[in-house]
């Protein structure tokens, strides 16, 4: 139990998939400028990140290493994520119409986001078990969401802000995500 | 309609250079450049596999049903992807090692999958491979570019290729770690960007 708390808190704060690991990176910058954006995404990211997260695991083990066919991991992989996404949108439009709503046009953005693609990849990398898979999955998608909220709301402050015509927009708002990564750097050695 | 062959191929080296230009594919930009053989090892497999995708798509524009094109033109993607995974691992190694999970994301690269939807699957064959070709030695290019500077800043030395590497500075140079470490990647292109934005607007 202690372990998979550890793995949490290391996933969440210490190797945040944002700021430490660099992934999905564009949707960072692109939905990051309005809160409610950024909310959006952040959710729909976990609820998929999770998903994918078990599904590719479950992928990989019972079927691409029992019949060694691992180098077909990349095709497999973005196979699983592109038909769960357009799985999920279809399913939330038909049954869950509000969450639709909210998160409809964040979904199709998810295939080729690579926050998603990533975390299934480390996770067979890390070879981690089914419980710890699950964990690691919901931990990183937690990590992203907090460090895409956090983001937006200093940035709708810079929004309000003069900055210099050449820095404007994406520039700065990566100079931001530089500052807030050194942030999150502090946690490293926490556990 | 009517821009010529060369005009294709060198639109990817200024006007529209990923990531400066064509705010794409800013993981691996970001991830990879903490030396200039990353930098350019990833430039490498990304026009790779951006070429071979472009002419692929570009040759089954007409065949491809526009409800599942997206579909599609990730399969096309993912198979180049595999390949390049499996030359690597076959012909450069250490590199593969190097650049671990980035290069099977590769297929989630935006600038691939953007190049086919925006370009290969409105144009022809030939057009569709110097643009691809363009793109490809455009974004090869600004990794270089981005990774100079984080080397010699961050560890003091240009690893070009393997052994061809150089110490730049000098004994009594102390490393500026920070710029190779996450924070200062994204600083590092930040203040890349506002370069270019400062040049292209004279």
């Amino acid at each position: 139990m202690t372990d998979l708390i550890v793995l949490a808190i290391s996933c969440i704060l210490i190797n945040n998939i944002l700021l430490a690991q660099y992934l999905g990176n564009c949707p960072f910058l692109g939905t990051s400028k309005k809160m409610e954006t950024a909310v959006g995404m952040a959710m729909a990211v976990v609820f998929v990140l999770v998903l994918a997260g078990v599904i590719t695991w479950i992928v990989d083990t019972f079927i691409l290493k029992r019949w060694d066919l691992e180098y077909l991991r990349t095709i497999a992989f973005i196979l699983v994520i592109a038909s769960l996404v357009q799985f999920v949108e279809m399913f939330l439009k038909k049954s869950i119409p509000a969450l639709y709503a909210g998160l409809g046009i964040f979904l199709p953005l998810i295939t080729t986001n690579c926050a998603v693609m990533g975390v299934c990849l480390i996770n067979i990398k890390e070879e981690y078990n089914f419980i710890q898979a699950l964990v690691a999955s919901f931990a990183y998608a937690a990590g992203f969401g907090l460090a895409l909220i956090l983001f937006a709301g200093v940035r709708e402050r810079i929004l309000l802000a003069r900055v210099p015509r050449p820095l404007q927009d994406t520039s700065i708002g990566l100079i931001t995500a530089g500052i807030l990564s050194l942030v999150f750097f502090a946690f490293k050695g926490m556990v | 309609m009517a821009k010529s062959i060369a005009q294709e191929f060198t639109k990817g080296l200024w006007q529209e250079i990923p990531p400066f230009r064509l705010v794409l594919g800013l993981c691996p930009t970001l991830a990879v450049t903490k030396t200039v053989e990353n930098g350019i090892g990833m430039g490498v497999a990304t026009t790779f596999v951006l070429v071979f995708s472009n002419i692929l798509v570009a040759a089954l524009r007409k065949l491809i049903p526009s409800k599942v094109r997206i579909a599609c033109f990730i399969i096309i993607i993912a198979t180049f992807v595999t390949v390049v995974e499996l030359l690597m691992q076959a012909y450069a190694y250490g590199l593969f090692m190097k650049l671990g999970i980035f290069i099977p994301l590769i297929v989630v690269n935006c600038i691939v999958l953007g190049r086919a939807e925006a370009f290969a699957s409105k144009n022809g064959i030939v057009a569709s491979t110097a643009d691809g070709l363009g793109i490809g030695i455009g974004f090869t290019l600004s990794l270089a570019a981005l990774a100079a500077v984080r080397e010699l800043l961050g560890s003091g030395s240009l690893t070009i290729w393997g052994d061809l590497s150089f110490q730049v500075m000098g004994p009594s140079f102390k490393p500026f770690t920070f710029m190779i470490q996450a924070p200062g990647a994204f600083i590092c292109l930040g203040l890349m960007l506002c370069l270019m934005n400062l040049v292209g607007s004279k």
